[in-house]
Protein backbone atom coordinates (compact mmCIF):
# COMPACT_ATOMS: atom_id res chain seq x y z
CA UNK A 1 0.00 0.00 0.00
CA UNK A 2 1.40 3.39 -0.98
CA UNK A 3 0.94 5.65 2.03
CA UNK A 4 2.22 8.93 0.57
CA UNK A 5 -1.25 10.46 0.28
CA UNK A 6 -2.39 9.41 3.73
CA UNK A 7 -3.18 12.22 6.16
CA UNK A 8 -3.44 11.86 9.93
CA UNK A 9 -6.79 10.73 11.29
CA UNK A 10 -8.35 11.84 14.58
CA UNK A 11 -5.95 13.67 16.90
CA UNK A 12 -7.50 11.96 19.90
CA UNK A 13 -9.08 8.80 18.46
CA UNK A 14 -11.19 7.77 21.47
CA UNK A 15 -12.65 11.19 22.31
CA UNK A 16 -13.06 12.32 18.71
CA UNK A 17 -14.79 9.19 17.49
CA UNK A 18 -17.12 9.21 20.51
CA UNK A 19 -17.97 12.86 19.84
CA UNK A 20 -18.66 12.11 16.19
CA UNK A 21 -20.79 9.09 17.11
CA UNK A 22 -22.83 11.26 19.48
CA UNK A 23 -23.28 13.85 16.75
CA UNK A 24 -24.48 11.26 14.22
CA UNK A 25 -26.86 9.79 16.78
CA UNK A 26 -28.30 13.27 17.42
CA UNK A 27 -28.63 13.88 13.69
CA UNK A 28 -30.60 10.65 13.13
CA UNK A 29 -32.74 11.12 16.27
CA UNK A 30 -33.81 14.62 15.24
CA UNK A 31 -34.07 14.40 11.45
CA UNK A 32 -33.56 17.63 9.61
CA UNK A 33 -31.60 19.31 12.38
CA UNK A 34 -28.15 20.45 11.31
CA UNK A 35 -25.43 18.96 13.50
CA UNK A 36 -21.89 20.28 13.47
CA UNK A 37 -19.08 17.72 13.68
CA UNK A 38 -16.24 19.96 14.67
CA UNK A 39 -13.13 17.82 14.35
CA UNK A 40 -9.94 19.45 13.19
CA UNK A 41 -8.28 17.33 10.52
CA UNK A 42 -6.14 17.73 7.47
CA UNK A 43 -8.44 17.94 4.45
CA UNK A 44 -8.84 15.10 1.98
CA UNK A 45 -9.53 16.34 -1.57
CA UNK A 46 -13.18 16.05 -2.52
CA UNK A 47 -14.38 14.85 0.88
CA UNK A 48 -16.22 17.18 3.25
CA UNK A 49 -14.97 17.37 6.82
CA UNK A 50 -18.09 15.92 8.43
CA UNK A 51 -18.18 13.00 5.98
CA UNK A 52 -14.56 12.17 6.73
CA UNK A 53 -15.16 12.36 10.48
CA UNK A 54 -18.25 10.14 10.25
CA UNK A 55 -16.47 7.51 8.17
CA UNK A 56 -13.40 7.48 10.44
CA UNK A 57 -15.64 6.98 13.45
CA UNK A 58 -17.97 4.34 11.99
CA UNK A 59 -15.83 2.16 9.73
CA UNK A 60 -13.87 -0.86 10.92
CA UNK A 61 -12.59 -4.20 9.63
CA UNK A 62 -16.13 -5.58 9.37
CA UNK A 63 -17.61 -2.80 7.23
CA UNK A 64 -17.58 -2.35 3.49
CA UNK A 65 -17.44 1.08 1.96
CA UNK A 66 -18.57 2.21 -1.47
CA UNK A 67 -17.07 5.44 -2.82
CA UNK A 68 -18.41 7.33 -5.80
CA UNK A 69 -15.83 7.49 -8.64
CA UNK A 70 -14.30 10.89 -7.94
CA UNK A 71 -13.66 10.23 -4.23
CA UNK A 72 -12.03 6.81 -4.73
CA UNK A 73 -8.57 8.35 -4.02
CA UNK A 74 -9.69 8.80 -0.39
CA UNK A 75 -9.87 5.01 -0.08
CA UNK A 76 -6.20 4.55 0.88
CA UNK A 77 -6.52 6.92 3.80
CA UNK A 78 -9.77 5.38 5.05
CA UNK A 79 -8.47 1.83 4.67
CA UNK A 80 -5.28 2.72 6.52
CA UNK A 81 -7.05 4.26 9.50
CA UNK A 82 -10.07 1.99 9.80
CA UNK A 83 -9.17 -1.32 8.13
CA UNK A 84 -12.41 -1.25 6.11
CA UNK A 85 -12.73 -2.92 2.73
CA UNK A 86 -14.05 -1.38 -0.46
CA UNK A 87 -17.25 -2.59 -2.07
CA UNK A 88 -17.20 -2.83 -5.86
CA UNK A 89 -20.95 -2.38 -6.13
CA UNK A 90 -23.22 -0.07 -4.15
CA UNK A 91 -25.38 -3.03 -3.15
CA UNK A 92 -22.52 -4.68 -1.25
CA UNK A 93 -21.72 -1.70 0.94
CA UNK A 94 -22.54 -0.94 4.57
CA UNK A 95 -21.53 2.69 4.11
CA UNK A 96 -21.47 4.75 0.94
CA UNK A 97 -20.14 8.19 0.13
CA UNK A 98 -21.25 10.13 -2.94
CA UNK A 99 -19.35 13.28 -3.79
CA UNK A 100 -22.49 14.95 -5.13
CA UNK A 101 -25.99 14.09 -6.28
CA UNK A 102 -24.79 13.48 -9.85
CA UNK A 103 -22.57 10.63 -8.59
CA UNK A 104 -25.23 9.09 -6.34
CA UNK A 105 -26.65 5.85 -7.73
CA UNK A 106 -30.40 5.32 -7.26
CA UNK A 107 -31.17 4.71 -3.56
CA UNK A 108 -32.74 1.39 -4.58
CA UNK A 109 -29.30 0.07 -5.57
CA UNK A 110 -28.06 0.11 -1.97
CA UNK A 111 -28.68 -2.67 0.54
CA UNK A 112 -32.06 -2.09 2.17
CA UNK A 113 -31.99 -4.94 4.69
CA UNK A 114 -34.74 -7.51 5.02
CA UNK A 115 -37.88 -7.71 7.12
CA UNK A 116 -36.02 -9.96 9.57
CA UNK A 117 -32.85 -7.85 9.50
CA UNK A 118 -33.66 -4.27 8.55
CA UNK A 119 -30.39 -3.21 10.20
CA UNK A 120 -28.47 -4.89 7.36
CA UNK A 121 -29.05 -1.79 5.28
CA UNK A 122 -26.63 0.80 3.99
CA UNK A 123 -25.95 4.22 5.45
CA UNK A 124 -25.48 6.68 2.62
CA UNK A 125 -23.58 9.96 2.82
CA UNK A 126 -24.45 12.52 0.18
CA UNK A 127 -22.35 15.68 -0.07
CA UNK A 128 -24.25 18.83 -1.02
CA UNK A 129 -23.11 22.32 -2.03
CA UNK A 130 -25.19 24.16 0.53
CA UNK A 131 -28.27 23.85 2.67
CA UNK A 132 -30.22 26.25 0.53
CA UNK A 133 -32.16 26.23 -2.70
CA UNK A 134 -35.22 24.30 -1.59
CA UNK A 135 -37.54 24.22 1.36
CA UNK A 136 -38.65 20.88 2.82
CA UNK A 137 -41.16 20.14 5.50
CA UNK A 138 -40.19 16.97 7.34
CA UNK A 139 -42.32 14.74 9.50
CA UNK A 140 -41.94 11.38 11.17
CA UNK A 141 -40.35 9.89 14.31
CA UNK A 142 -38.06 12.36 16.08
CA UNK A 143 -40.07 15.34 14.88
CA UNK A 144 -42.88 16.88 16.89
CA UNK A 145 -45.36 17.93 14.23
CA UNK A 146 -43.26 19.03 11.30
CA UNK A 147 -39.83 20.59 10.89
CA UNK A 148 -38.80 23.01 8.19
CA UNK A 149 -35.43 22.41 6.54
CA UNK A 150 -33.51 24.68 4.23
CA UNK A 151 -32.60 21.87 1.89
CA UNK A 152 -30.25 21.51 -1.03
CA UNK A 153 -31.87 21.64 -4.45
CA UNK A 154 -31.63 17.99 -5.52
CA UNK A 155 -34.46 17.88 -8.01
CA UNK A 156 -37.65 15.90 -8.26
CA UNK A 157 -35.80 12.66 -9.01
CA UNK A 158 -34.43 12.58 -5.50
CA UNK A 159 -37.79 13.18 -3.85
CA UNK A 160 -39.41 10.35 -5.79
CA UNK A 161 -36.57 8.01 -4.79
CA UNK A 162 -36.87 9.11 -1.18
CA UNK A 163 -40.60 8.49 -1.17
CA UNK A 164 -40.05 4.92 -2.41
CA UNK A 165 -37.29 4.45 0.18
CA UNK A 166 -39.63 5.67 2.92
CA UNK A 167 -42.41 3.34 1.81
CA UNK A 168 -40.17 0.26 2.10
CA UNK A 169 -40.08 0.59 5.90
CA UNK A 170 -38.81 -1.31 7.89
CA UNK A 171 -36.33 -1.74 5.03
CA UNK A 172 -34.58 1.11 3.26
CA UNK A 173 -31.44 3.19 3.59
CA UNK A 174 -30.63 5.97 6.02
CA UNK A 175 -29.16 9.11 4.54
CA UNK A 176 -26.86 11.85 5.76
CA UNK A 177 -26.70 15.12 3.85
CA UNK A 178 -23.25 16.59 4.40
CA UNK A 179 -21.91 20.07 3.81
CA UNK A 180 -18.53 21.10 5.24
CA UNK A 181 -18.51 20.36 8.95
CA UNK A 182 -22.32 20.09 9.15
CA UNK A 183 -24.61 17.21 8.48
CA UNK A 184 -28.29 16.45 8.58
CA UNK A 185 -29.74 12.99 9.18
CA UNK A 186 -32.60 11.60 7.14
CA UNK A 187 -33.58 8.18 8.49
CA UNK A 188 -35.88 6.01 6.36
CA UNK A 189 -38.79 6.94 8.62
CA UNK A 190 -38.73 10.61 7.63
CA UNK A 191 -41.24 11.95 5.14
CA UNK A 192 -40.36 14.90 2.97
CA UNK A 193 -42.90 17.41 1.66
CA UNK A 194 -41.75 20.20 -0.61
CA UNK A 195 -42.83 23.70 0.30
CA UNK A 196 -42.91 26.68 -1.95
CA UNK A 197 -39.88 28.74 -0.95
CA UNK B 1 19.82 6.30 -8.75
CA UNK B 2 19.59 3.29 -6.50
CA UNK B 3 15.99 2.40 -5.73
CA UNK B 4 15.21 0.34 -2.66
CA UNK B 5 13.24 -2.79 -3.55
CA UNK B 6 10.54 -4.39 -1.43
CA UNK B 7 13.09 -7.00 -0.42
CA UNK B 8 15.54 -4.37 0.85
CA UNK B 9 12.82 -2.71 2.82
CA UNK B 10 11.64 -6.02 4.28
CA UNK B 11 15.17 -6.68 5.44
CA UNK B 12 15.79 -3.34 7.13
CA UNK B 13 12.36 -3.43 8.75
CA UNK B 14 13.20 -6.89 10.07
CA UNK B 15 16.43 -5.58 11.56
CA UNK B 16 14.64 -2.61 13.11
CA UNK B 17 11.92 -4.86 14.53
CA UNK B 18 14.47 -6.89 16.51
CA UNK B 19 16.83 -4.05 17.42
CA UNK B 20 17.38 -3.19 21.09
CA UNK B 21 16.03 0.19 22.14
CA UNK B 22 19.32 1.61 23.42
CA UNK B 23 20.99 1.08 20.05
CA UNK B 24 18.18 3.00 18.35
CA UNK B 25 18.30 5.75 21.00
CA UNK B 26 22.05 6.11 20.50
CA UNK B 27 21.62 6.47 16.75
CA UNK B 28 18.86 9.04 17.17
CA UNK B 29 20.99 11.12 19.57
CA UNK B 30 23.82 11.23 17.06
CA UNK B 31 21.34 12.22 14.31
CA UNK B 32 19.92 15.01 16.45
CA UNK B 33 23.37 16.40 17.18
CA UNK B 34 23.83 16.79 13.46
CA UNK B 35 20.54 18.66 13.30
CA UNK B 36 19.30 16.35 10.57
CA UNK B 37 16.14 15.12 12.23
CA UNK B 38 13.22 17.33 11.21
CA UNK B 39 9.76 17.46 12.73
CA UNK B 40 7.33 14.71 11.91
CA UNK B 41 3.57 14.11 11.90
CA UNK B 42 1.86 11.03 13.28
CA UNK B 43 -0.36 9.14 10.87
CA UNK B 44 -0.90 6.45 13.45
CA UNK B 45 0.31 6.89 17.00
CA UNK B 46 2.13 3.92 18.54
CA UNK B 47 -0.25 1.17 19.59
CA UNK B 48 0.52 -2.20 21.11
CA UNK B 49 -1.26 -5.39 20.19
CA UNK B 50 -0.86 -9.11 19.64
CA UNK B 51 -0.04 -10.95 16.45
CA UNK B 52 -0.35 -14.69 15.97
CA UNK B 53 2.93 -16.18 14.84
CA UNK B 54 2.49 -19.23 12.64
CA UNK B 55 5.07 -21.76 11.64
CA UNK B 56 5.75 -25.05 9.86
CA UNK B 57 7.93 -27.79 11.26
CA UNK B 58 11.06 -28.09 9.12
CA UNK B 59 9.64 -25.62 6.61
CA UNK B 60 7.13 -28.19 5.35
CA UNK B 61 3.75 -29.53 6.39
CA UNK B 62 0.70 -27.63 7.50
CA UNK B 63 0.91 -24.32 9.27
CA UNK B 64 0.12 -24.23 12.95
CA UNK B 65 -0.26 -21.42 15.44
CA UNK B 66 3.00 -21.15 17.33
CA UNK B 67 1.80 -18.50 19.75
CA UNK B 68 1.03 -14.84 20.11
CA UNK B 69 3.65 -12.18 20.45
CA UNK B 70 3.45 -8.56 21.49
CA UNK B 71 4.01 -6.06 18.69
CA UNK B 72 3.94 -2.27 18.65
CA UNK B 73 3.25 -0.41 15.43
CA UNK B 74 3.10 3.19 14.29
CA UNK B 75 3.29 5.30 11.14
CA UNK B 76 4.55 8.83 10.70
CA UNK B 77 5.19 11.29 7.90
CA UNK B 78 8.39 13.27 7.52
CA UNK B 79 8.28 16.88 6.28
CA UNK B 80 9.84 15.67 3.02
CA UNK B 81 6.79 13.45 2.44
CA UNK B 82 8.20 9.98 3.14
CA UNK B 83 5.97 7.80 5.27
CA UNK B 84 7.80 5.64 7.77
CA UNK B 85 6.13 2.56 9.18
CA UNK B 86 7.29 0.37 12.05
CA UNK B 87 6.19 -2.95 13.44
CA UNK B 88 8.54 -3.79 16.30
CA UNK B 89 8.68 -6.55 18.87
CA UNK B 90 7.66 -5.60 22.39
CA UNK B 91 5.73 -2.79 24.00
CA UNK B 92 8.11 0.14 23.62
CA UNK B 93 6.36 3.04 21.88
CA UNK B 94 9.66 4.88 21.70
CA UNK B 95 11.27 2.01 19.83
CA UNK B 96 8.45 1.97 17.28
CA UNK B 97 8.82 5.72 16.78
CA UNK B 98 12.57 5.61 16.15
CA UNK B 99 12.20 2.60 13.87
CA UNK B 100 9.57 4.46 11.81
CA UNK B 101 11.86 7.49 11.52
CA UNK B 102 14.64 5.21 10.32
CA UNK B 103 12.30 3.55 7.81
CA UNK B 104 11.31 6.95 6.42
CA UNK B 105 14.93 8.08 6.10
CA UNK B 106 15.85 4.80 4.43
CA UNK B 107 13.28 5.43 1.71
CA UNK B 108 14.79 8.77 0.80
CA UNK B 109 17.74 8.40 -1.59
CA UNK B 110 19.62 11.30 0.09
CA UNK B 111 19.70 9.75 3.54
CA UNK B 112 19.58 6.04 2.75
CA UNK B 113 23.33 5.33 2.61
CA UNK B 114 24.06 7.17 5.86
CA UNK B 115 21.35 5.29 7.75
CA UNK B 116 22.40 1.95 6.28
CA UNK B 117 26.01 2.52 7.37
CA UNK B 118 25.40 4.00 10.79
CA UNK B 119 22.38 2.02 11.92
CA UNK B 120 21.28 -0.98 9.91
CA UNK B 121 24.62 -2.65 9.19
CA UNK B 122 26.00 -2.46 12.76
CA UNK B 123 22.62 -3.66 14.07
CA UNK B 124 22.51 -6.57 11.65
CA UNK B 125 25.98 -7.69 12.73
CA UNK B 126 25.04 -7.34 16.36
CA UNK B 127 21.88 -9.41 15.85
CA UNK B 128 23.73 -12.09 13.87
CA UNK B 129 26.46 -12.30 16.54
CA UNK B 130 23.84 -12.68 19.26
CA UNK B 131 22.05 -15.37 17.26
CA UNK B 132 25.32 -17.18 16.66
CA UNK B 133 26.24 -17.01 20.35
CA UNK B 134 22.90 -18.51 21.37
CA UNK B 135 23.10 -21.17 18.72
CA UNK B 136 26.56 -22.27 19.87
CA UNK B 137 25.41 -22.31 23.46
CA UNK B 138 22.47 -24.53 22.54
CA UNK B 139 24.65 -26.69 20.31
CA UNK B 140 27.05 -27.35 23.22
CA UNK B 141 24.28 -28.92 25.27
CA UNK B 142 22.83 -30.93 22.42
CA UNK B 143 22.19 -34.61 23.06
CA UNK B 144 22.05 -37.11 20.21
CA UNK B 145 19.72 -40.04 20.61
CA UNK B 146 20.52 -43.25 18.79
CA UNK B 147 18.21 -46.16 18.26
CA UNK B 148 19.34 -49.54 17.11
CA UNK B 149 17.31 -50.84 14.19
CA UNK B 150 15.30 -53.89 15.15
CA UNK B 151 16.73 -57.08 13.73
CA UNK B 152 13.42 -58.42 12.46
CA UNK B 153 12.56 -55.13 10.66
CA UNK B 154 15.98 -55.01 9.01
CA UNK B 155 15.61 -58.61 7.83
CA UNK B 156 12.15 -58.11 6.27
CA UNK B 157 13.36 -55.06 4.36
CA UNK B 158 16.29 -56.89 2.85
Amino acid sequence: MDLTGVVPGFGDPAADSQGVFRGCLAALSRPGELVELDVQMEPVPGVHRAALALLLAMLDQDTRLWLSPSVVPAATMLKFHTGCTLAALPGEANFALARNFAELPPLESFAAGSDEHPEHSATVLLQVHEFAGACWRLSGPGILGTRRLDAPALGAGFLAQWQRNHERFPCGVDLFLVNGARLCGLPRTTQIMVEAA
Amino acid sequence: MFQASDGDRREWMGVLARAPLDALEGWLRRMDDMGSLPGRVWLRRPETGLVMVRGRIGGGGGRFNLGEMTVTRCALRMPSGEVGVAYVAGRSHRKAEIAAVADALLQSPETRQAVLHRLIEPLREQLLAERDRRRRKAQATRVEFFTVARQAGAASQA
